[in-house]
């Protein structure tokens, strides 16, 4: 761009609109893809696969909120409708006002909490009252903060504190300052009574529609982690609410990650007997990622699907670590991104019809591709030599095949589940057990082809038969492990098909020899239950990169500090930082600095080091040592926690790290 | 009731009423008005009122105050987050609304004493004026300079005024180093069984006798006065259980007179609402509930029967670990953890002054390289060489951010200030009951790894 103007001055040019070219999720997806001839289609399809995903978990987290809040939502009306009878009955009026309390017991994961909340919130202002505050320990260090909260969020309004930030917010004085806009609840009743004063007047709209709503909302109070709050700004809060309580109808809803006991460690008895404390417990988080791996992982109705090592390291992240479903969730969607970015095929990955289309549309190189897959090479080596010759030459033979082996698999999925279940039920309770296994009984009723059905008829004959066995088993008390179990359980039918389908999995698992009793069983659940690795194209449905994923989920930050740090072309990619010896002379001063360091010995020296310094970058082309270049350098490495300041030298640092050159 | 307020200058009318009032504190109250002296006269500058929770300080105060309608201002410390926000109660209680906004914005001693000086001539009150304080113990975290300047405050504006301090503690805890203006000691005593009986018998149900209700308070005492002497508590109580008293009355079982009977019958209620309701482990809604329901059989679970807790696998581990470090001195990790210990025993290491138990003196502080040492020398012997998966999987970030979130959950407690690079210290927060559970399910025997049970 250039001016015809032969005089100075400063000239503006807009960036004209063309040239800010949006880059989008999609150019950076086939960026990054292998084979990208497709990749708009599989970005497209690995959208579709999460949002139908994402509604799911969505859709499931709802209903096992819907138990617990609406226990809560019921005690808040219940408590609301208590104090709008407050009623002259002699009772009411002798005992001590409490304030209601719901002490909601939601498990150790507090990150996990924010969804149930946030519907929690919205349930009572659809329902309920339109006053609720939700407070979070890290927003109400002292009583003050806390009270700002409170007010902020139930007026809408910003208030006053009386602090410094406030003054400089009003420069000079100028705006006149607000009456009756303090920090207390006082101020809150004059506002509370002027919203029901407003609200009961007749003649408006909102008051005739919805005559059965109570006149007196009452207003709710969360406390969302319970156990980060000093309990000193708690108790001081508490304190101060019982005396309002017959002015405004208050309610509190604590959120405890531990255990409902910690409300008498934080409270006294003088602060907890003011309220009226009612429990409810959420589900356990276990049983919640039960739930959630049976509606996303163990389901026909998605194709993606996880193999058994990719799997474990979600589970074990999840038992061993951080009890988080939603880490959990999103573990699943990096490995269904991973999936479609790193896998050509991914594109069959799809609904059946879909994939039939698909399938026909396939270039001779993703064929090529097909072919190059080691299952399918097995599956080839398993059939007759015209047909590998047929398969490995003829692209349009190899179509047809193709679609009969995609019905195929698409029927051999429910089957493989087993085996995912098995690894999983590993870890999990025996009704996870009970469930998994009855489910993919059920899954297999609705089976079409004919191979399926046999297997169907054979499971119901062994059901049957094992019944039968079972009772006389109980008479003759034969096995032992089986007696221990039924000791253990009640011997209703129901608990007796769970016995035999244990016990059909059990001997699956350890590959016992099968006993008297169990031929029948184990030939069935042998054949059946492959791995799904043994299936042909089974990568194309699998992800099975599980060190991919492992590397993703469970990041190493020092590692990766300390290879910017030693070789700083790994993330540069820059030409010049490429030298023999890891980092060259034209390489960030942090770097520089970083290698000297390691040269020296617990204590360093900062004179030296900048005469090191020095020497290196004077080396360089175009590069003048700078003092002050060197300082940045030096703070940005304690910064990272490499050394440390030290009295015990005068110009000395320590050096928090060990081993160097 | 014999006792009666007497003093020249008020009503004798209005006294009767007051001394109706307060039943068992007429003589504080006689003596409180004494020191008041006539309403013209000047006062003296401040009274400290002190005793337990309810002996009746701010009921007495604000009684005499209200019934004698004389000029006053009642602000509680503990909704002053502020001083402004005292200031401007009191200006707001004394002088009206107007006066607040004179007030600065964060107001401060000096400003309060210019506008109320301000304010005195405009309104002048033949009668002294009361500020009184409640929660005066909250005073001394408040400017050092509050509680003496309002010591003396008559001084300070000049004009008839007396400020009365109430508070739960004695006045040597509240006394400044620097010394002050020494108020006007007076103590309100316990209740005392019968005081108890008395006031509470007050409060008659309208539908039964006063000789019933009286029977009932008797009853109710015996039970609870030996662990409540709180009078609102046990009003709370006496309302909660009394239609249960009353019911084998309205089947028509018993007579009124039957006293023995009816003991009979809500003694052991009266013994489950102190176990439960008392405590909190079941809220009064649902006490009231399961006196409805009749159901003795179904034992509400209270709020401590739900202790467990649910924590990650390594973070049981790391609670352990922490537990260890605790309650063992760091002598001993040699003994426990390392495999080739050799024999060391307990005699060979036990020094004087250990030998009280760790469990009494409670935990000790630890640095977070102690606590790690220890959870990968734990962890170490139970997770198989065969799950190498797992062992891959203990990396120290993952760890590290499993110690902060125990910090938060409470279970931990860090030590000094929140330095990484300092080696923090923590220490564990958790009780022997509580590990043992925790550690009963990763299949850990803590009993052997604890230096105190050796």
């Amino acid at each position: 761009m250039s001016t015809s103007s032969v005089s100075k001055g400063c000239f503006v040019f807009k960036p004209s609109a063309k040239k800010r070219k949006t880059c989008d999720v999609a150019d950076y997806f086939s960026r990054g893809c292998d084979g990208g001839d497709n990749s708009r289609l599989r970005y497209k399809l690995c959208q579709d696969l999460w949002d139908a995903i994402k509604a799911d978990t969505e859709k499931l987290q709802e209903e096992l909120n819907r138990k617990i809040l609406d226990g809560l939502l019921q005690f808040i009306r219940k408590c609301c409708s208590t104090f709008q009878h407050n009623a002259d009955d002699w009772v009411s009026r002798m005992r001590a006002s409490e304030i209601p309390t719901a002490a909601l017991v939601l498990g150790v994961n507090v990150p996990d909490h924010d969804m149930t909340f946030q519907s929690l919130c919205e349930l009572l202002q659809q329902s309920v009252t339109p006053h609720v505050a939700f407070l979070q320990a890290k927003e109400c260090g002292a009583l003050k903060n806390l009270m700002q909260r409170v007010l902020e969020r139930l007026m809408g309004t910003a208030v006053s504190v009386d602090e410094e930030e406030d003054e400089a917010e009003q420069p000079g004085g100028t705006q006149p300052r607000q009456k009756g806009a303090h920090c207390t609840l006082a101020t809150l009743c004059e506002w509370y009574e002027c919203k029901i004063k407003k609200s009961n007047t007749p003649g408006k709209k909102r008051s005739s529609a919805n005559e059965d709503e109570p006149q007196r909302p009452p207003i709710v109070i969360i406390f969302k982690d319970l156990e980060a709050f000093n309990p000193r700004v708690l108790q001081d809060f508490i304190l101060i609410c019982s005396r309002y309580v017959e002015q405004l109808p208050l309610m509190f809803v604590f959120g405890i990650a531990t255990s409902p006991s910690t409300i008498q460690h934080m409270l006294p008895h003088s602060v907890s007997s003011l309220l009226c404390i009612e429990l409810f417990q959420s589900l356990s988080c276990t049983l919640h990622l039960a739930t959630v791996i049976d509606t996303l992982i163990l389901t026909h109705h998605f194709p993606f699907k996880l193999n058994g090592k990719v799997l474990q390291v979600l589970v074990s992240i999840f038992l061993y670590h951080d009890f988080s479903v939603r880490n959990f969730i999103k573990g699943l969607k990096l490995a269904l991104l991973e999936h479609f970015l790193s896998q050509p095929l991914s594109i069959l990955c799809c609904g059946k019809k879909e994939m039939m289309g698909n399938a026909t549309q396939l270039s001779h190189q993703g064929l090529e591709s097909v072919r190059q897959l080691a299952s399918f090479r097995r599956y080839v080596e398993q059939q007759k030599p015209q047909e590998q010759v047929d398969l490995l030459t003829n692209d349009e033979h190899m179509k047809i095949r193709e679609l009969h082996i995609m019905c195929l698999e698409g029927n051999v999925w429910e089957k493989e589940e087993y085996q995912s279940a098995m690894q999983l039920l590993r870890m999990l309770a025996k009704e996870e057990l009970v469930k998994a296994l009855k489910r993919s009984e059920d899954i297999l009723t609705p089976c079409k082809s004919k191979k399926m059905k046999d297997v169907l008829v054979q499971l119901q004959q062994l059901l049957d038969k094992f019944e039968h066995l079972d009772e006389t088993k109980t008479e003759t008390a034969a096995n032992e492990d089986t007696l221990l179990e039924m000791k253990e359980t009640r011997r209703t039918k129901k608990m007796s098909q769970f016995e035999i389908l244990r016990n059909e999995a059990l001997e699956f698992m350890s590959g016992l020899t099968p006993k008297l009793k169990t031929p029948v069983a184990y030939i069935p659940s042998r054949s059946y239950l492959a791995p799904p690795e043994t299936q042909p194209l089974y990568e194309v449905c699998y992800y099975s990169s599980s060190t991919v994923l492992r590397r993703h989920l469970n990041a190493t930050p020092r590692t990766s500090i300390q290879t910017a740090l030693s070789s700083p072309y790994h993330y540069l990619q820059n030409d010049k930082l490429l030298t023999e010896d890891g980092v060259s002379n034209a390489a960030p001063d942090i770097c520089i600095v970083h290698k000297l360091h390691l040269e020296c010995g617990r204590l360093i020296n900062l004179y030296d080091w900048l005469e090191a310094y020095a020497t290196v970058v004077s080396a360089a082309e175009g590069k003048d040592p700078d003092s002050e270049d060197y300082g940045k350098a030096v703070s940005e490495l304690e910064f990272l926690g490499f050394i440390k300041s030290t009295k015990q030298k005068t110009d000395h640092v320590a050096r928090l790290t060990w081993g160097g050159c | 009731m014999a006792a009666c307020l007497q003093h020249t200058g008020y009503d004798q009318e209005r006294l009767l009423h007051v001394s109706d009032t307060l039943p068992c504190r007429v003589s504080q109250a006689g003596t409180l008005l004494s020191l008041m002296g006539e309403p013209s006269q000047y006062s003296y500058p401040s009274i400290f009122l002190y005793g337990h929770r309810s002996t009746g300080k701010s009921h007495v105060v604000s009684t005499l105050l209200k019934e004698l309608e004389l000029p006053h201002a009642t602000v509680s410390c503990v909704e002053c987050v502020s001083a402004g926000l005292m200031f401007e109660r009191v200006l707001l209680a004394l002088f009206g609304p107007d006066t607040t906004s004179l007030l600065p914005r964060s107001p401060s001693l000096s400003d309060f004493v210019r506008i109320y000086r301000q304010q005195c001539p405009q309104s002048p009150a033949n009668q002294t004026r009361f500020i009184v304080i409640e929660k005066a113990e909250l005073l001394r975290d408040m400017d050092a300079n509050l509680l003496p300047v309002l010591l003396r405050l008559q001084e300070l504006v000049e004009d008839n005024v007396t400020v009365i301090l109430l508070s739960e503690i004695v006045w040597d805890q509240f006394r400044p180093n620097t010394g002050c203006f020494e108020p006007l000691l007076l103590h309100f005593p316990d209740y005392s069984k019968g005081d108890l009986q008395q006031i509470l018998s007050q409060d008659i149900h309208p539908s039964y006798s006063a000789e019933l209700y009286s029977a009932f308070i008797n009853i109710l005492l015996g039970v609870f006065y030996s662990v409540c002497r709180d009078l609102r508590e046990l009003r709370h109580l006496a309302a909660l259980n009394f239609s249960k008293f009353c019911e084998p009355l309205k089947e028509g079982k018993v007579k009124e007179s039957d006293t023995h009977k009816l003991w009979r019958n809500i003694e052991p209620h009266l013994k489950k609402a102190m176990q439960t309701v008392y405590l909190r482990e079941v809220s009064s809604v649902q006490w009231e509930e399961l006196q409805m329901e009749e159901k003795e059989s179904v034992a509400l679970k209270g709020l401590s029967a739900h202790a467990h807790v649910e924590l990650p696998y390594y973070s049981k581990f790391l609670l352990i670990a922490a537990y260890l470090a605790s309650y063992n001195p760091a002598r001993t990790d040699r003994r426990f953890f390392l495999k080739h210990h050799g024999k060391i025993r307990k005699t060979n290491f036990l020094k004087k002054h250990e030998k009280t138990s760790n469990h009494l003196l409670g935990p000790k502080p630890f640095p977070l390289d102690r606590l790690l040492a220890i959870f990968y020398s734990v962890v170490d012997s139970r997770v198989a060489p065969t799950a190498s998966i797992f062992s891959q999987l203990i990396k120290k970030w993952n760890i590290s951010f499993q110690i902060s979130s125990l910090v938060t959950l409470q279970l931990l407690t860090q030590l000094g200030h929140d330095d990484q690079l300092d080696a923090p210290k923590y220490k564990c927060a958790v009780a022997l009951d509580f590990i043992r559970a925790i550690s009963r399910t990763v299949n850990f025997d803590i009993v052997k790894y604890l230096y105190d049970f050796l």
